[in-house]
């Protein structure tokens, strides 16, 4: 047990950040059923504004300022990039997402230079250190899969028991319907957007404060792995996202563990494929069958 | 169509084609083959044949596939492991004695058809042996990755590529594939102009099954995938055909890129070549092989050469190191492309080819006048 | 039609940019950047770097040194007359993918001579192109052997991946009295992997056991990584990685309270590297090519950064002298001696004098063997100091 302490407490920490990533393609999926190939970069341009805004001003205004910056750029991204090809072949839409993606990482490189931006303690509490039965760790690392169960709580209460999530579902279940019953479907993803890039914010301040810098491509396989684990809960469900996170967070670290590291991400992609053959609905999602 | 059009067209097509080829070849007999000319005519030439075989698969037939920087790393290790001479062998996998296989091609044939021939024929076969290895993976893959819908089998093919570029790199099989260390010291052509007919003549292949029954049936899936089932076309196979087919193509345009950079290292291939590849064929018109083409070379050329100074503080006779610095020229980049992606999102060409630039004319007449 | 003006005014656009393009080559030439008078000829120093990609930051430093070197001295005496030294500074990317590009860029505004790479790779993919040309190219820090083994026209000041992975053995068993060693390097590179190969073959060779493993590029979390070594029970971690990974190794073996020294090679000679050490418990020591001793050198390089803005970004923010800067300031003027020696601007006479040169820089005797690489048989050792964030001088090891 001491010896696989280390690897569990790591991987439910990791699993804990892809959760709070994952939540975000998920949604957008459910609805648009795009894979928002921005959504990572969306992630590491969190970090970014963190390491400058905590640089110019106390963590208590910065940190909200991350949240704000991170939820515009959101909302920003689906109404230029997104909107206008709502009627537009679905490759149309990925290929401007990934259009998006391209576009964000070179802004941020030609902002940062290419240079990796150091993280210098943005949030002093939760980077020290502390020990858990034994093993070292930081207090990060216990903050993250609490926090994220938190915000998940608060998610589902809000689509569950509001009038948006209300919305939110109906548009998920039939877009067009959804539309005709008077609902305000622009509204409602730019709302998706907004929740998605609001937890990608929170998810980007736990995890750089984990790391010494953020890179430009700090948001790719973070991004990925996420979006393997909504896939592998079931894209569109926001339980099936957060187990599926946990899930492929500890079986890494694991498999690290049991020493075939070269293969650590190559597992996820496996996982995936193998999941999308043989039950492309995930753990938890639903059916969908071809409309002619 | 009338048949007087008909050669117009073809008049058109063959008087570009030798325009090229004599420009290639006047290009070859002017400059040092280190020339940047030169070298940036072969990168896009190998960028022309990938960017043609993605758009067979994601213009044709609608099979959106982010696979290719997959297929492409096949094909360029097949082409390294076979041609690197024996002699640099011990050099080259200096971690794993000198690697596992002890023969090139190109040796072997130079043996009994001479130098010039012989090694030519080595490397053409080792390209070839490139593509059918990716073809062969493909048909493997295939068989459950193509059940999947639009960005399921964009997601899934994404991931076997980042799968297949671990195993390349996995230490176990570095008496092959050296590891994470480079392949080098292989043969190359010396001239743009071997690189322009080679890619040309596999260019032209796929041109011709787009104009068969296959290349119809394709685009038919592509129209509507159930109208097209009904109509009796087998989906299944076409789908894995034009799957195995585009990744032939990526295997030998991946032999021909390692060609090109004279070293091989798993490393490049990631799927942002995939997304650059991908935003090629965006930029000249999906659907589009002269359109494919053309943004290969227009994206080489002013990537690798003419916009330099876009990153170096000076362009144009503007200087401003402020403005031009690093990066600047890929963010101008990724705005165009954001741009094309959606106010132009036909891109340079559509679905034309480049001789139905002859009859655009009456067409749009034809419609103002329906209007 | 519109679509056919459209294409034809891309067309035209290109066109116009090609002439440019053109017209900047060859305006160049004359317009004698590197110098106050216009009077002088001009010779080209190609300056074959990544800004951009993994190994962005290290090529800046080294590039720092380069300038710095071009700003002590920009003029050169060569056959009598005196010249302009001229820098062409060309961004390879870092990925062997865009070497064969950058290096053919060079040779098109007609450098004389070329310095770098940073690393190995690129400067392999670089190297054909210079050999095809004929113009010989002074590697920096690229420390793979392959590089100028291959290559005539390449020549190397640092030392080699064999010599670097054999001092780190040997002074983690001597020194530190550890006998059993983690490497760790990174997928897809070969330079992690060459110098994590030359380590355990020198540390199984004195004895010691080495446990080695690899992780993928783009990850972040390495605290599983730090574990597998404490389970091997293993007394250093060797990693040979580049900066941006060393900062992450660094904070995880530190959140894991690893009691082990951690080794790193001379990529972590950087200030980046350095300040991630501040403040925490880890042990970190390296081998370079460079210990700054408050000499002339240092004190001149650290006013002219810190008077200009741009150089101290490039620099990580600091004046910290890294080893990487202090090469490219030797490469500088090693190609200074080359084209005295040559008496002539031409490539083909630089390239037959360079065998032959022998320069004292600031980071010892530059001289080559005859596959062109430095006769350096001595390393500096350096531990970084985590209360003041300096790097302390350990020691001079050598192989022995």
């Amino acid at each position: 047990m001491q010896a696989i302490l280390p690897y569990l407490i790591n991987g439910i920490s990791v699993g804990g950040q892809y959760a709070l990533i994952a939540i975000g393609y998920t949604l957008v999926y459910g609805i648009l059923r795009l894979i928002n190939f921005a959504h990572g970069d969306v992630f590491m341009v969190a970090g970014l504004v963190m390491v400058y805004a905590t640089a110019a001003m106390p963590f208590y205004l910065a940190l909200p300022l991350v949240l704000a910056v991170t939820v515009l750029l959101g909302f920003a991204i689906e109404r230029a990039a997104y909107k206008p090809l709502r009627s537009a072949p679905r490759m149309s839409v990925m290929i401007s997402a990934i259009g998006v993606s391209y576009l964000i990482q070179n802004l941020a490189f030609y902002i940062t230079g290419g240079v990796p931006q150091p993280v210098v303690n943005p949030i002093p509490w939760i980077s020290g250190n502390i020990m858990v039965l034994g093993a070292s760790t930081k207090r990060v690392t216990l903050v993250t899969p609490i926090l994220t169960i938190l915000l998940v709580a608060g998610l589902v209460y809000l689509i569950n028991h509001t009038k948006i999530g209300m919305a939110m579902r109906a548009a998920a279940k039939d877009f067009e319907t959804a539309q005709l019953m008077g609902i305000k479907i622009n509204a409602v993803i730019s709302m998706t957007f907004v929740i998605g890039s609001f937890l990608a914010a929170v998810g980007a301040m736990l995890y750089f404060t984990n790391y010494p810098s953020v890179a430009i491509t700090s948001g790719g396989m973070p991004g990925l792995k996420a979006f393997v684990a909504a896939v592998f809960g079931g894209i569109g469900s926001i339980p099936g996202a957060v187990v599926g996170a946990f899930i492929i967070g500890l079986c890494e670290e694991v498999i690290k563990g049991l020493g075939y590291t070269t293969f650590s991400d190559a597992f996820t992609f496996a996982l995936l494929i193998v999941v999308l053959c043989v039950k492309p609905t995930g753990l938890f999602g639903e059916k969908v069958t071809d409309k002619v | 169509m009338t048949n007087s059009k008909q050669r117009q067209k073809l008049i058109l097509m063959a008087a570009v084609l030798v325009v090229l080829l004599a420009a290639s070849m006047a290009v070859d007999a002017a400059l040092p083959s280190y020339h940047i000319a030169i070298k940036v005519i072969k990168k896009a030439t190998v960028y022309a044949l990938v960017a043609v075989s993605m758009n067979l698969l994601n213009g044709f037939t609608g099979l959106f596939s982010l696979g290719q920087a997959g297929f492409m790393l096949l094909g360029a290790f097949s082409y390294g492991v076979l041609t690197i001479p024996v002699a640099k062998r011990p050099g080259v996998y200096q971690y794993f004695d000198g690697g596992a296989i002890q023969f090139s091609l190109p040796e072997i044939f130079s043996g009994f058809l001479g130098d010039t021939v012989g090694s030519t024929v080595g490397m053409l076969l080792a390209l070839l042996v490139g593509g059918l290895l990716a073809a062969l993976m493909a048909w493997l893959i295939g068989l459950p990755v193509l059940r999947l819908k639009s960005d399921y089998l964009a997601i899934a093919t994404l991931g076997f590529a980042e799968i297949l570029r671990a195993f390349f790199q996995w230490n176990a099989l570095g008496p092959v594939t050296n590891g994470s260390n480079l392949l080098k010291n292989y043969p190359d052509f010396t001239h743009a102009t071997s690189y322009i007919i080679l890619a040309g003549l596999l260019v032209a292949v796929i041109v011709l099954l787009i104009n068969s029954t296959y290349g119809r049936a394709f685009k038919a899936i592509r129209d509507d995938e159930v109208a097209a089932e009904a109509m009796g076309i087998n989906l299944a196979k076409h789908k894995r055909m034009a799957f195995i087919i585009s990744s032939f193509f990526a295997g030998v345009g991946g032999g021909m890129l390692a060609m090109y950079n004279g070293t091989i290292a798993a490393a490049s291939f990631k799927s942002t070549m995939t997304y650059e590849i991908l935003l090629i064929v965006v930029i000249g018109g999906i659907g589009s092989i002269s359109g494919s083409v053309i943004a290969s070379f227009l994206y080489i050329f002013s990537s690798e050469w003419l916009l330099r100074g876009l990153d170096s503080g000076k362009f144009l006779g503007i200087n401003a190191p402020g403005l031009f610095k690093n990066g600047f020229r890929m963010a101008v980049f990724s705005v165009i492309i954001m741009v094309i992606v959606l106010f132009f999102r036909r891109g340079l060409m559509g679905d034309r080819e480049l001789p139905d630039l002859l009859d655009r004319k009456p067409k749009r007449r034809k419609e103002a006048a329906g209007k | 039609m519109k679509k056919l003006f459209a294409l034809l005014l891309a067309l035209a656009m290109v066109l116009s940019l090609a002439a440019c393009g053109g017209g900047n080559g060859g305006g160049d030439a004359d317009d004698g950047q590197g110098g106050s008078d216009g009077a002088n000829k001009v010779v080209k120093i190609g300056v074959f770097e990544p800004q951009t990609g993994d190994n962005g930051a290290g090529g800046k430093q080294e590039i720092l040194g380069m300038q710095y070197a071009n700003y002590v001295q920009p003029t050169v005496e060569i056959g009598g007359e005196t010249y302009d030294v001229q820098l062409e500074i060309v961004d390879n990317r870092t990925t062997a993918e865009n070497g064969p590009s950058a290096a053919a860029e060079l040779m098109n505004r007609d450098v004389s001579v070329v310095l770098g790479s940073y690393g190995s790779g690129v400067s392999m993919a670089g190297g054909s192109v210079f050999q095809e040309a004929g113009v010989p190219a002074i590697g920096v820090t690229c420390t793979n052997p392959q590089v100028t083994s291959d290559c005539d026209v390449y020549f190397r000041i640092c030392f080699l991946d064999p010599f670097q992975g054999t001092v780190l053995a040997n002074y983690a068993y001597n020194e530190l009295g550890v006998t059993t060693a983690y490497t760790l390097a990174m997928l897809g590179s070969d330079y992690d992997q060459g110098l994590a190969y030359y380590f355990k073959e020198a540390f199984e060779g004195l004895g010691g056991t080495v446990v080695s493993e690899d992780f993928p590029e783009g990850s972040a979390n390495f605290v599983s990584y730090i574990n597998n070594a404490k389970s091997a029970g293993a007394g250093v971690i060797f990693a040979p990685v580049s900066t941006n990974y060393a900062q992450l190794i660094i904070e995880a073996a530190a959140a894991q309270g690893f009691e082990g020294s951690l080794l790193g090679s001379d990529t972590w000679d950087n200030n980046m590297v350095l300040e991630s050490t501040v403040g925490k418990t880890v042990h970190v020591d390296i081998t370079t090519f460079y210990q700054e001793s408050g000499s002339e050198f240092d004190n001149g390089i650290k006013e002219w950064i810190n008077a200009n803005a741009d150089a101290k970004t490039n620099n990580g923010g600091n004046d910290t002298v890294s080893a990487v800067t202090a090469m490219g300031y030797d490469a500088y003027f090693t190609a200074l001696e080359a084209l005295k020696g040559a008496g002539s601007t031409d490539a083909s006479a630089v390239l037959e004098a360079l065998p032959s040169v022998s320069y004292d820089g600031v980071c010892g005797l530059v001289e080559f063997d005859d596959i062109g690489d430095a006769k350096r048989d001595q390393a500096y050792i350096k531990t970084a100091n985590t209360e003041t964030g300096a790097w302390d001088f350990v020691k001079v090891q050598g192989v022995e």
